[in-house]
């Protein structure tokens, strides 16, 4: 299982290398990239913040809940970036491996919701005017 | 006692300071902390969400807070 925040660029194929297993007949990847817009709002770039020892503590244990639920993973790679991302950026590369595909879709959409609701790192867009804690207010 | 509070994110910035020491009765919960937090900062009341976190883990409102936890405040999280 490889889990990791960094402040530099993913190398996207290491973790896709990771997720390689010979018992595995699909590899399922999810890649988080910066988009230019939110919600009508032209974004330059976004900065993310993480609190790092407890987000590594809680991206592992998404990967675990996400092994209990489906017991047939093989391997499991989580990588979140933190740091200022320009757009195109790269901001989290998940990969997984399960023997038939449609585990590795399910498991690989449950390991990024959950983190999305679980793993402490913050995202601050900034416009050409301004800038948002995103999901900040109600 | 006396607790240290990291802090992230929008509530960083609300407070003013990356953490924050003071002085609460022995035994205070995680909800006892939020309560006396958003008195002194009533912007954090604002939040969509706050939540308290133990040594790395999400804290029950109910749950005692010691000196030498590790604790941290957590806004709604942005991750992905």
């Amino acid at each position: 299982m490889l889990i990791d925040l960094v402040d530099h660029a993913i190398d996207v194929a290491a973790v896709l290398q990771a997720a390689e297993s010979d018992e595995a007949g699909a590899v399922n990847a999810f890649i988080g990239t910066v988009r230019n817009r939110s919600e009508g709002r032209r974004v330059v770039r976004l900065h993310y913040e993480a609190y790092p020892p407890m987000a590594v503590h809680q991206l592992r244990r998404v990967a675990e809940m996400a092994r209990e639920k489906w017991p047939m993973l093989r391997q499991v790679a989580v990588v979140h970036r933190h740091g200022t991302l320009e757009i195109g950026d790269v901001a989290v590369v998940i990969a997984v491996s399960t023997p038939h595909r449609a585990d590795s879709f399910a498991a690989c959409q449950y390991i990024i919701d959950t983190l999305k609701e679980v793993v402490p790192i913050w995202k601050k867009e900034e416009y050409e005017d301004g800038t948002v804690w995103v999901a900040a207010h109600p | 006692m006396n607790l240290t509070v990291a802090l992230f994110g929008i509530a960083r910035e609300i407070v003013g300071q990356s953490s924050l020491t003071l002085t609460a009765p022995a035994g205070q919960s995680a909800a006892g902390l939020l309560a006396e937090l958003r008195t002194r900062y009533p912007a954090l009341a604002g939040l969509r969400s706050l939540a308290v976190a133990v040594n790395n883990e999400y804290a029950a409102a109910d749950v005692p807070l010691h000196e030498r936890d590790e604790i941290a405040l957590i806004p709604p999280v942005s991750g992905g």
